[in-house]
């Protein structure tokens, strides 16, 4: 990696960082408790939609993981998300009605937030529907694990996406509001993900699962990213680059081991296909606001209205960390 | 009184408190040792917290950073205000902070009173020491280190390589044979005053004060002077990670904890409550007194540093992703590539299957879709049969099957009309077997209905990448087990060959073949040869064919025994 790449690298940094900078101003403080936020804290940051039948259950997983600070930037909800976040206690949220796209798919806004409020502090970026298990995650808070990466000089932490889907039509199994979503949602793709490395960034790009071996096939290039860097010790100078795949500068990116050991690392388990799937697909659909002209959702339409299934006889039914960690998903690394 | 404890602390002071309190409350005296860049109201603090317990005393602070001449500075500084302090105290017993008794007090007490004269000091000659990280040993006593090894690393790093290469020494000082070993050690009062009131402590300190890491090898180098009964382990249960950095307990190693037995273990998370709540709760114990016995918890941790350093053979995920050459195992587990087989037999797959007791599929690599055994469309661990999710990743498809039917065999075949991108990655693989009857794709050429100016064309083509396959095949760097026959060898005798490769695929079946595959019908087949020849093409891969002097395979003839009974 030459001197020209590293510089142009930094650039890159500095230019993301001017963007999210300028596109402060597009978020207005609707309750920020942010001066609540002490020495060591762990903070969630998460941009919402109409999430509010999702929200309080996240709140509780999360809260029960020992996270201390949440930072929400509401993207012009219309269903009461605005009002509930307000009203909780350990809750700052922002409001804006501009584009999501045009701010990267609202990665300019939690750049901006992690600038203000996250430096120094362990973050996590992880939207409503991602829930970050980890190595131990049942018996040892997520403050455990940020003080053994802080012990061992790591600062950021790989979670890979995982795919979650019910048994059956996913319409099949209606979700209400404060309920698991992994109770409906309990199956995943073991042993279908390919990954390949990303020779700028240095971060992997794993693709794969249920939603590349169902509406991918033909076009396994568009399939999603699935590798996410969720948990980040971070310093004002950091930036997402592309939402949490990759971060610079590109150390963060090397969370994996090329030498035949294994790192540490957890997964997110994306509990997307839940029965209000279908109107979220239109409404984006419609809304034409996410990434390359919302090709993922145009082929989550057309998929579902063919094949509503994702579930094969070989998915897997999830039980815990230990399984995924078998299985080889996720691995403890030299934490023991 | 027998025993008293020198604690030395810099984080989590509430938790060296309350271990502190628990031993003074139980007739141990302890002295803390605080290290002095914790901030003043903190320590006032815990000074404070501990006023009421009578046998609490705390020692001048010295500053401690790692590696560095502070925290022996400290342990001498402690050591002399306990025996100074004490009277009474037999033994000393140097903790840390974030040390938690497993066994009750009085347990560790009538251990030592059954062994009054003995030190407990892991010491060990700088030849013999596996375990240090950075591949210092001998070099720690004779070069020097002026720059911090957390805060300047790399003049550390430059400075200690700069004096390898001019080979400067510093003299080990008459009369010190260098020994390392764990900083946590319980001495007696004879050794421990032996080497503080030293007449040549002056001298041992000012040589040590430039040793690297001294807390590891001053007590441990000087207690082989003056002790007479050593006791090379310490008592205390504190294990290493591949980076030198100890592992941490938590909740979740309670019962892992309370079955080794040690008297004492380090290092604890400050958040275990259950760990010190149980620990240190009144009553415990009344076991019978059982020698420490670590080993279970040094199985766990040894597996999490092979696990940091080696991995799991064969996979591939989002925290593991090794260059090549670096993979510790290309694939999870042996498999068996067939090329030409399918062609020259029919039913090849159902035959193998059947005689070597393992999963049996298709062209994993045929150009339309992933024929998996069965013809299942969707495989082990959700794995797509679809064309174009294989051939965006051929690699992470083969090792995700591999990966995902560890523990039995997979066995698939392979040929010039399937997917060449993979053939690199399978001779590159030393768990790949292939084998590989050259030639044979001109058996259904042979048999196909079609024109023959198709069929030349076709031939011709096949030939060209077969021949590209054997070249990588046969590549200088190839690591697979590779047996390549051409058709019409082994149309000549097919069940040797048959037999070595099962044989290799389970090798505790000791039955003979006795069945064979049965082979397509190959009459007229050296006359379709020479027709290709006389249309200009030349077809060299199945060896030799006479036109006209058409094989004749016996299936059922046995190869050669190799047992005579």
């Amino acid at each position: 990696m030459g001197i020209w790449t590293t510089y142009r690298l930094r650039l890159a940094r500095k230019r993301w960082r001017l963007r999210a900078f300028v596109k402060r101003r597009e978020l207005s403080p609707v309750v920020t408790r942010a001066a609540n936020i002490r020495a060591g804290d762990l903070i969630l940051v998460s941009t919402v939609r109409n999430e509010k039948v999702r929200l309080p259950y996240f709140l509780r997983y999360y809260r029960d993981l020992g996270v201390n600070h949440f930072l929400f930037v509401d993207n012009g909800s219309d269903d009461g998300t605005r009002d509930y976040l307000a009203q909780q206690a350990d809750v700052s949220v922002w409001t804006t009605k501009h584009s999501y796209k045009r701010s990267r798919f609202g990665i300019d806004w939690v750049n901006w937030l992690l600038m203000r409020y996250g430096h120094g502090h362990w973050v996590v970026v992880v939207d409503p529907d991602e829930f970050l298990v980890y190595p131990f995650c049942d018996t040892r808070p997520l403050r455990a694990l940020t003080d053994w990466l802080d012990a061992s000089s790591i600062k950021s932490f790989s979670a890979m996406m995982l795919d979650m889907y019910p048994k059956g039509p996913i319409a099949q199994h209606p979700y209400h509001e404060g309920q698991d979503p992994l109770e409906i949602a309990n199956w995943f793709d073991s042993g279908n993900y390919t990954m390949t490395k990303n020779p700028v960034y240095g971060n992997l790009w794993i693709q794969g699962g249920p939603r590349a071996r169902k509406f991918f096939a033909d076009n396994p290039e568009r399939a999603p990213a699935l590798n996410k860097i969720p948990l980040v010790k971070w310093q004002r100078d950091y930036v997402f680059v592309s939402s949490t795949h990759m971060l610079l500068p590109r150390g963060l990116n090397q969370v994996y081991d090329e030498w035949g050991g294994e790192k540490a690392s957890g997964c997110l388990l994306h509990a997307k296909f839940l029965d209000t799937f279908a109107v979220k697909a239109q409404e984006e659909m419609a809304r034409q606001q996410h990434f390359a002209n919302s090709h993922e959702y145009r082929a989550y339409q057309e998929g579902m209205a063919s094949s509503p299934d994702m579930w094969c006889k070989w998915s897997e039914k999830y039980i815990n960390w230990r399984q995924l960690e078998i299985l080889g998903l996720m691995s403890k690394g030299n934490w023991a | 009184m027998s025993v008293g404890f020198v604690m030395l602390c810099h984080t989590a002071l509430d938790r060296a408190a309350q271990v502190a309190r628990h031993w003074a409350e139980r007739g141990c005296p302890v002295v803390i040792h605080v290290d002095k860049r914790v901030k003043r109201r903190h320590y006032e603090r815990m000074q404070r917290d501990l006023a009421e317990v009578a046998d609490i005393r705390f020692s001048e602070r010295f500053a401690c950073e790692w590696g560095t001449w502070g925290l022996v500075a400290a342990t001498q500084a402690a050591s002399m205000l306990i025996l100074r302090e004490f009277p009474a105290v037999r033994h000393v017993f140097l903790a840390s902070g974030s040390c938690l008794p497993l066994r009750p007090v009085g347990e560790l007490i009538s251990y030592l009173d059954e062994r009054p004269r003995t030190d407990f000091i892991e010491s060990v000659t700088t030849e013999d020491v596996g375990w240090t990280v950075g591949g210092l040993n001998i070099e720690r006593f004779t070069l020097r280190f002026p720059f911090s090894w957390r805060r300047q690393r790399r003049a550390f790093d430059t400075y200690v390589r700069l004096q390898r290469r001019l080979g400067v020494r510093r003299r080990v000082p008459k009369g010190i044979v260098p020994h390392l070993g764990s900083q946590w050690w319980c001495l007696t009062r004879q050794t421990l005053s032996a080497i503080l009131e030293s007449p040549d402590r002056e001298a041992h300190d000012r040589y040590f004060r430039r040793v690297w890491i001294p807390d590891e090898s001053y007590f441990q180098t000087l207690v082989r002077q003056v002790s007479t009964n050593v006791e090379s382990r310490s008592l205390t249960l504190s294990k290493f990670d591949f980076q030198g950095k100890p592992h941490i307990f938590y909740d979740d190693h309670l019962q892992l904890l309370r079955k080794s037995d040690c008297f004492v273990a380090r290092k604890i998370w400050p958040q275990a409550d259950r760990l010190y709540q149980h620990f240190l709760s009144a009553d415990l114990g009344s076991q019978a007194l059982a020698e420490p016995n670590p080993g279970k918890i040094d199985r766990l941790f040894a597996k999490a540093v092979e696990r940091r350093t080696k991995g799991r053979a064969g996979l591939y995920m989002q925290s593991r992703f090794p260059k090549a050459n670096w993979e510790n195992g290309m694939s999870a587990a042996p498999y068996s590539v067939f090329e030409g087989f399918a062609e020259l037999f029919e039913s090849f797959d159902i035959w193998l299957g059947k005689v070597a007791g393992t999963r049996v599929h298709g062209h994993l690599f045929a150009p339309d879709r992933a024929q998996f055994a069965g013809g299942e469309t969707v495989y082990n661990g959700a794995l797509s049969d679809s064309a174009g999710l294989r051939d965006y990743n051929p690699r992470s498809f083969l090792v995700s099957l591999i990966w995902n039917t560890r523990g039995e065999r997979q066995c698939f075949q392979f040929g010039p009309e399937d997917n060449q991108k993979i053939s690199p990655f399978l001779a590159r693989d030393p768990n790949a077997q292939i084998s590989v009857i050259s030639g044979a794709w001109a058996v259904p050429l042979f048999r196909a209905n079609a024109n023959f100016s198709d069929i030349r064309r076709e031939a011709a083509r096949l030939q060209k990448i077969e021949t590209e396959h054997l070249e990588v095949l046969r590549a200088a760097t190839t690591k697979a087990k590779v047996r390549v026959w051409t058709l019409a060898e082994f149309v000549e005798n097919p069940m040797e060959p048959l037999q070595t490769i099962i044989d290799e695929i389970s090798p505790r079946s000791l039955r003979r073949l006795t069945e064979a595959p049965r082979m397509a019908d190959l009459t007229g087949f050296g006359q379709f040869l020479q027709n290709l020849r006389n249309q200009g093409m030349q077809p060299v891969l199945m060896g030799d064919f006479p036109a006209g002097d058409d094989p004749r395979p016996q299936p059922t003839r046995r190869g050669r025994p190799y047992l005579v009974k």
